[in-house]
């Protein structure tokens, strides 16, 4: 078997990176908390551009499948792994001064960061269930670190156990629908299965299925998969709650739509409903839960909750524009939560609070943060001209072209619900009382990536076509849409 | 074509994107220059809309849409940036670009935080442009949502609340009101737009091919009867139309006075243009289906608001309600289908625009000198403040429909409509007449309020408290001295806006079945 390696640099550079930024930890024992803080968030930062271009570059044009059907290097996978890698960095530049007086161990945030990049780029990829399962744990596991690593918090610790505790039991359902799938097909790479499951389809592969979807469902934060979402949020050190929520639901999404495209669509049209019905379940809890919460990182879950409802859409639709609405949707609100994220850890990481009622006042005190914030506020609501407008717009159209008129009425009736919360942000930002005074400043190196996330909400939201280019060549690649 | 003929619709939504941009990037601290710099767009934006307007050319044979610009945007999906005006949107751009000079220019008088107030209102005005200018589907759903996000916090940062005997009306309440509930209604039109795009399905959002395609039974008579409502209701309740008004008097009261201007002036008018770009031009089996519930809740809007309006005793819920009111009357016209009232409805968009407008204006001023809008309280203002109340009279007496002002010639072909639709009840009934007659029983409810609220506050028993009031600042003067000109203009000479208006409501009415 003629394997060519060199399609591979891209996760070896990431594994090499992660190795590097771990023993540039060890290797520079005599460095303040700080100055070590800050080599190894330029260390992280850098390898993971240099990564990013040598990708782009590499792989541009690559149309590969790897070791008979295991990996696929191709314009899908390589759209993901360039948003994993700039989700990364741009995770590790807005949280530098978080991590310095937040975090217990820096280093290893940094490395996990890298790793969880890994993880999510070879779930981009994966082209066979056991891969794919790999994938996932590899993220996962980085995850469950992650989430503990907050300094003297008990909620961050109770976060943690909760979501390896429900992390492990969503696996083992996963890996059980693997094996029922296996055991009914004898196969698992997506594109030889299509078939063979369409030819066997009954109860053991429908049980299998729906296992590894509900696992799937899990990492989505799905409903009713998702009611780890809100604690594991409010637990975690801010840059990873971002990290779960952006990151993490990217790869899962990337994933979910390669396997049910490619694996799940001569079958798909069975339960299109059920997925239907699911995603708006997932969209409604997701809504209306957020209604209530005080809790700014709790808001930002239940929305992530709803968003995912959305997203799912261009799934279910079971077409190329929806698919092509989904991965716009996915790319915009990247930009716009990271925007959200980066405004709550700069809050927090001056202030320590993170209710929504201490964001009183916010625009009197940093125009800059209340600005980028209410943009993204707008943005998830999908007002224009940021980018939740258009992306939102396109996957409630591709709902109407697979025949779900009524799914698409009730998302943009939870759009429309969900204007109430985004709002309530705005609203305290700009007309409650700061219960303190005293301006928040950013330093200029920390504004910049947050004017980055703020640019890319708007140029999302006023001129999609680069991206949706990028979606539509990515798309072109699934099997059903060759 | 020339340099302007190509580019100008589309500087009209750059421009003020453009000064808001330029806003963000200036100090909080310069607040004289925000302020200079976004009077000195709204002229240019004035300039730029009256160019538009005296350019369009209304001879026999000409285009109906005009200065057609596109740009590919998504070309996978078929939306473009396309713009057009027809003579419908015309008027309108030249209505926006008069209220956005002098709502800039009274603007001025905002003191907490201009420069964010300025960037708001220059993301309002982009949006109002924006919708007037579109021909694509998605751009002008884009534009129309556009235009609402700044309100929010126009109204609940910069607002003022109303205090009643037991009970206090928050600033707060009426932006949660007003925009919850124009987000709700555009929630209808979104489903619309998809269901129009998709149904007919030929990939495009461009109104203009979207229309040509549903003439040729592109969309089916059911679809275009179950849109129809949809879109008469989400674009409707923007118009103020009733049962669905209750945000707009609260909105109005609650926003300053430049946004007031804004709301009541033009912003209104996208819910009417709304109906007639979307529900007459792309579901026309469903406007005449539909035109008689419309025609009724418009004669409803006439005479329930100017009932309302009778009973206020606050300033600006009278002119909130008046504006209830006179949008009624271009509901109807819209409903009469008949070439005659379509006009009329299109010049009272106009001139309703700049009447009250002016009102805001001027009832904007009074409270900022005597801090109170309580009708009962105010009394005998003519005696000091002389500009104040002429400015008032005027409009009052544009609202009450005076001869020689642009109100008259707007309702008077609007009531010609009425009596000579063929709209019918139940197949057999010619509702118009009497509903024309409703509409004209309104305009008399009108003139008693109108009258009433002139004589007690203005020419009232004097009363020494507001003998201090200053009257208006020469700035205030000019801005409102501006709207004045138009209503003159149209009053007594108002073929050249017909002129321009017929060719359009002709186009629309002739792709009626």
């Amino acid at each position: 078997m003629q394997v060519d390696f060199t399609l591979l640099i891209p996760e070896f550079m990431l594994a090499g990176l992660g190795v590097l930024v771990l023993v540039a930890d060890f290797a520079v024992p005599w460095a303040s908390r700080g100055a070590k803080n800050g080599v190894l968030a330029a260390l992280t930062v850098l390898g993971l551009a240099v990564t990013f271009v040598v990708t782009l570059w590499m792989q541009w044009d690559t149309h590969e499948i790897l070791y008979e059907h295991l990996i696929y290097v191709d314009r899908y996978a390589l759209l993901f792994k360039a948003l994993a890698m700039a989700i990364g960095a741009v995770i590790v530049l807005i949280s530098m001064e978080y991590v310095h007086t937040r975090i217990r161990h820096v280093g290893e945030f940094y490395t996990l960061i890298v790793f969880a990049v890994l993880g999510a780029s070879l779930m981009a990829g994966a082209a066979e269930l056991l891969t794919a399962y790999i994938a996932i744990e590899l993220l996962a596991f980085c995850l469950y670190v992650l989430v503990a690593l907050s300094r003297g918090d008990s909620r961050s610790s109770e976060a943690a156990v909760k979501y390896i505790l429900l992390g492990a039991i969503s696996s083992a359902v996963m890996l059980f629908g693997i094996a029922l799938i296996y055991g009914a097909i004898g196969e698992t790479g997506f594109r030889r299965s299509e078939l063979l499951l369409e030819a066997v389809f009954g109860p053991t592969v429908a049980l299998g299925l729906a296992m590894f979807v509900a696992g799937l469902g899990f990492k989505l934060s799905m409903a009713p998969f998702h009611l780890w979402a809100p604690d594991v949020y409010e637990g975690a050190p801010t840059p990873v709650t971002a990290l779960v929520s952006v990151l993490s639901k990217a790869a899962a999404f990337a994933l979910t739509l390669r396997f049910l495209a490619e694996a799940g669509r001569a079958t798909l049209e069975e339960w299109q409903l059920a997925l239907a019905i699911l995603a708006a379940l997932t969209m409604t809890v997701g809504t209306f839960t957020a209604l209530v919460q005080d809790n700014i990182k709790r808001l930002l879950a239940y929305s992530s909750v709803a968003q995912v409802g959305f997203v799912l859409i261009g799934i279910i639709a079971l077409n190329e524009s929806g698919a092509r609405a989904a991965l716009l949707h996915i790319a915009g609100y990247s930009f716009t939560n990271l925007a959200a994220f980066a405004v709550v850890i700069a809050v927090e990481a001056k202030t320590g609070k993170e209710r929504i009622a201490d964001y009183a006042g916010l625009a009197s005190r940093s125009p800059f943060l209340a600005m980028v914030m209410a943009s993204a506020m707008f943005s998830l609501a999908g007002l224009p001209i940021f980018a939740g407008f258009v992306t939102k717009f396109l996957l409630f159209t591709s709902a109407v072209e697979g025949g779900l008129f009524w799914l698409m009425v009730i998302a943009v009736v939870n759009s429309l619900v969900s204007l109430y919360y985004y709002l309530r942000i705005v609203r305290e930002m700009y007309v409650g009382e700061p219960a303190e005074t005293g301006r928040l400043r950013l330093p200029i190196a920390a504004s910049i990536p947050v004017w980055f996330l703020f640019a890319g909400t708007v140029f999302v939201g006023v001129y999609p076509a680069p991206l949706m280019d990028a979606a539509g060549a990515a798309v072109g690649v699934l099997a059903p849409f060759l | 074509m020339s340099f302007a003929e190509r580019h100008v619709l589309e500087w009209l939504i750059y421009l003020p994107m453009l000064t808001a941009a330029v806003l963000v990037a200036i100090p909080a601290a310069w607040r004289t220059t925000a302020r200079w710099v976004g009077i000195g767009s709204g002229a240019l934006l004035m300039v730029g809309s009256a160019w538009v307007f005296i350019a369009f050319d209304y001879s026999a044979g000409a285009e109906t849409f005009q200065l057609i610009k596109v740009y590919t945007w998504l070309e996978s999906v078929g939306i473009d940036f396309r713009l057009g005006v027809d003579g419908i949107a015309a008027p309108m751009i030249l209505l926006t670009g008069i209220v956005a000079l002098t709502g800039s220019v009274i603007a001025a008088n905002v003191d907490r935080d201009a420069k964010n107030y300025y960037i708001l209102l220059f993301v309002l005005i982009a949006g109002v442009y924006g919708t007037f200018a579109s021909i694509d589907l998605f751009f002008l759903f884009f534009f129309y949502e556009l235009a609402i996000v700044p309100m929010f916090l126009l109204i609940a940062v910069w607002g003022s609340s109303s205090t009643f005997a037991d009970f206090v009306r928050t600033k707060e309440y009426g932006a949660l009101k007003l925009v919850l509930m124009i987000v709700a209604a555009s929630v209808l039109v979104w489903i619309a737009i998809i269901a129009i795009y998709v149904w007919v399905d030929i990939g495009t959002f461009d109104i203009l091919r979207l229309r040509d395609a549903v003439q040729d039974g592109g969309l089916s008579s059911g679809a275009q009867k179950t849109l129809f409502p949809l879109v008469m209701v989400g674009f409707g309740l923007l118009a103020g139309l009733w049962p669905f008004h209750t945000w707009s008097p609260d909105g109005h009261v609650a926003a300053p006075t430049s946004v007031s201007m804004l709301h009541a002036g033009v912003l209104m008018k996208l819910g009417a243009f709304g109906i007639i770009r979307v529900g007459m031009t792309l579901l026309p089996e469903g406007m005449e289906a539909w035109a008689v519930v419309l025609f009724i809740l418009g004669t409803v809007n006439v005479v329930y608001g100017a009932i309302s309006a009778m009973s206020q005793t606050d300033l600006k819920y009278v002119i909130g309600y008046s504006s209830v009111s006179h949008m009624g009357y271009v509901i109807m016209g819209i409903a009469t289908l008949d070439s005659i009232g379509l006009t009329g409805a299109t010049l009272q968009m106009f001139s309703h625009g700049i009447m009250t407008a002016l009102f805001f204006a001027v009832v904007g001023a009074i409270y900022e000198r005597a801090h109170t809008r309580d009708t009962l309280i105010l009394n005998g203002l003519a005696a000091k403040m002389g500009w104040t109340t002429a400015f008032f009279v005027i409009a009052g007496l544009t609202s009450l429909g005076l001869p020689g002002l642009s109100g008259f010639i707007a309702e008077v072909l609007v009531f010609i409509g009425a009596f000579s639709s063929e709209v019918t009840l139940a197949g057999t009934f010619r509702a118009g007449p009497l509903l024309g007659a409703l509409g004209i029983l309104g305009a008399a409810i009108t003139a008693v309020y109108i009258l009433r609220l002139v004589a007690r506050v203005f020419f009232g028993q004097r009363d020494p408290q507001w003998d201090a009031l200053p009257d208006l600042t020469p700035r205030e003067i000019l801005a409102s001295g501006a709207l004045v000109i138009p209503l003159v203009l149209v009053g007594v000479w108002p073929a050249p806006f017909l002129d321009v208006i017929r060719p359009g409501v002709d186009a629309i009415l002739g792709g009626l079945p």
